[in-house]
């Protein structure tokens, strides 16, 4: 066999093997989609008939907005996750600035402390406190519980950004006449706006995500997403089409956040594994 | 007062952080931690009664208890040592040169940031023994139809690994593999030139290069891993009778389904402080690693 012959059938190999792992990595979730636009009927029969031989529909979709309220659960997700990472990037910004330009090499360090706190051990306080101040059923609540998900990776992330950026260049702006807040706001946020990019995106989708601290502090005018998936099944009768219609619905955005801005959730997830 | 302001910069940008910590964090873990001598229970207006070590005895003579720190080990150590393995060899695959590694990447990173709850919803659909796809396959390849996760024994536990495989795994490939591209080519022409086979490169040149952020991956699971929540709760809730429940779990119960406030409140202090320890082993480990740099 000559080296070219044997390149292309590694390169083959290559491309088959790939592929393989990725069908088997997207499975449940193409299985989502096809159980999602499915009649009940084909769903629980699923002997009787192959694999795509049922009459697709958007009943499933239809019913999870009209008949379960998933408009309102949805509208609830997107608030929280928005006002929790908006409010972790106020605080959390400015943190991560003078952890960076300080040196405080001890505080980062409490930063991955609160990330590896186990979120059981909040639960019993926050949700007799919150009780006591008459948070529970509350935005409020829910949004400071977030924001504990969203501020570390926030904080995290921005420390080795900041630190990227030359001194130089702020102490230049103040020789211009601006002072060291001004060199914050007008250097070093702006040209950390990748690094705040990715934090967001991390910060707004574990935030989509979570369920425990949700299912503790959602009352009924709160519930959030996952809480929502979470209670179809808690039924007898499980109507799984439009289980996995919600399941697709809550799905999507993240799916779209994952194509679209991959390169930065990619950096985000990996932070701390390669430096540099 | 503007002075003020400029000579304290550290302290003004730091506090806003550090009073949401004191609030949301500290004093939290601090009640949480006083309530675990008390014995509380049902109701929130009842007011705790203090009774010492009480609970603690109790939970170490509990042998559910028992039983789930045991399958939180069982549960972890698999999943992370598959995880790692297979993590490593796809990121020395995707390492290859292929044609879409942009779009193989993107939809790759699928399962680690989709909705756990929501995918726990599609497994339990999948694996579900009468209606469940999975059954339909394991009848046409001639075998007796399986429970899965309904199954009291060690399968139901098995399945939910392979979940959190299938989930986390993707994670490990892609930090792997940004070690990977970090690693010059130079080692791997002189291998090449002294005529070293395919797997003496891969362990004495991909591996020790790669080993760091190996490490870092298999630590970030590490932590990750024995808090494992919304995959279990979503598919089977601990059950059945009690064959997936884990400490996470256990203590989740204690709290919102048999209102046992004070013996939780123990369980999550315990809980708290193996992960704590855990993690600070992680930091010192990562210290270690990061020195060689």
């Amino acid at each position: 066999m000559s080296k070219k012959t044997k390149d292309i059938l590694k390169s083959v190999g290559t491309h088959v093997l790939i592929y393989a792992v990725l069908l088997i990595t997207l499975f449940p979730i193409l299985w989502m989609v096809l159980a999602s636009i499915e009649p009940q009927q084909s769903i629980i029969n699923q002997n009787a008939h192959g694999l795509l031989e049922f009459d697709a529909t958007l009943r499933n979709y239809i019913s999870i907005f009209t008949e379960y309220d998933f408009l309102k659960y949805t509208k609830n997700s997107l608030i929280v996750a928005f006002i929790a990472v908006a409010l972790s990037l106020v605080i959390g910004l400015p943190c991560a600035y003078a952890i960076a330009r300080f040196k405080m090499r001890k505080s980062s360090v409490i930063v991955l402390l609160v990330r590896m706190i186990p979120g059981i051990s909040f639960l019993l306080p926050w949700f007799s406190i919150f009780s006591q101040l008459g948070l529970r059923n509350t935005y409020t609540a829910l949004i400071l519980s977030h924001m504990l998900v969203a501020l570390p990776y926030i904080v995290w992330i921005m420390i080795p950004n900041f630190e990227s950026i030359p001194v130089d260049l702020e102490e230049a702006a103040c020789i211009d006449g601006t002072n060291r807040y001004g060199a914050f706001f007008r250097i070093a946020l702006r040209l950390t706006t990748p690094g705040m990019i990715t934090a967001s995106l991390l910060a707004f989708i574990f935030s989509w995500n979570n369920f425990m601290f949700s299912i503790v502090l959602t009352g009924r005018n709160t519930v959030t997403l996952p809480v929502a998936i979470y209670d179809f099944v808690s039924y007898a009768y499980v109507d799984w089409g439009g289980l996995m219609a919600a399941s697709c619905a809550i799905t999507l955005p993240i799916v779209v956040l994952a194509l679209l801005l991959q390169k930065y959730i990619i950096s985000g997830l990996t932070a701390g594994a390669v430096k540099g | 007062m503007r002075r003020w302001f400029d000579r304290h910069m550290k302290l003004v940008m730091v506090l806003p952080a550090l009073i949401f910590i004191v609030l949301m964090i500290i004093a939290p873990l601090a009640y949480n931690f006083s309530y675990s001598f008390t014995d509380w229970q049902m109701s929130l207006v009842k007011a705790p009664k203090f009774i010492g070590l009480q609970n603690y005895k109790e939970i170490l003579h509990d042998e559910r208890f028992l039983n789930s720190v045991w399958r939180t080990i069982v549960f972890s150590s698999i999943a992370i040592v598959v995880e790692t393995i297979l993590g490593v060899a796809l990121a020395v695959l995707i390492n290859r040169k292929f044609h879409g590694r942009r779009v193989v990447q993107a939809l790759m990173l699928l399962p680690v940031v989709a909705t756990p709850v929501a995918m726990g919803m599609v497994w339990k659909l999948m694996l579900e023994p009468s209606i469940g796809i999975a059954n339909v396959v394991v009848e046409a390849l001639g075998f007796q139809r399986r429970a899965f996760l309904a199954t009291t024994g060690f399968e139901s536990m098995l399945w939910l690994i392979i979940i959190d495989i299938w989930e986390w795994t993707p994670m490990v490939m892609l930090m792997v593999y940004g070690g990977l591209q970090t690693i010059p080519l130079e080692p791997y022409e002189s291998a090449l030139i002294d005529g070293a086979t395919k797997w003496q490169t891969f362990t004495k040149i991909t591996l020790p290069l790669a080993s760091s952020s190996i490490l870092i991956a298999v630590l970030m699971r590490l932590i990750d891993v024995i808090k494992t929540y919304d995959i279990i709760y979503a598919t089977t809730q601990g059950g059945p009778s009690f064959a997936t429940e884990t400490i996470n779990i256990y203590g989740y119960l204690n709290m919102f389904a048999y209102y046992r406030f004070g013996k939780a409140a123990a369980i999550s202090v315990l809980f708290f402080i193996v992960v704590m320890a855990m993690g600070c082993g992680f930091l010192w480990v990562k210290s270690k690693v990061e020195v060689e740099y």
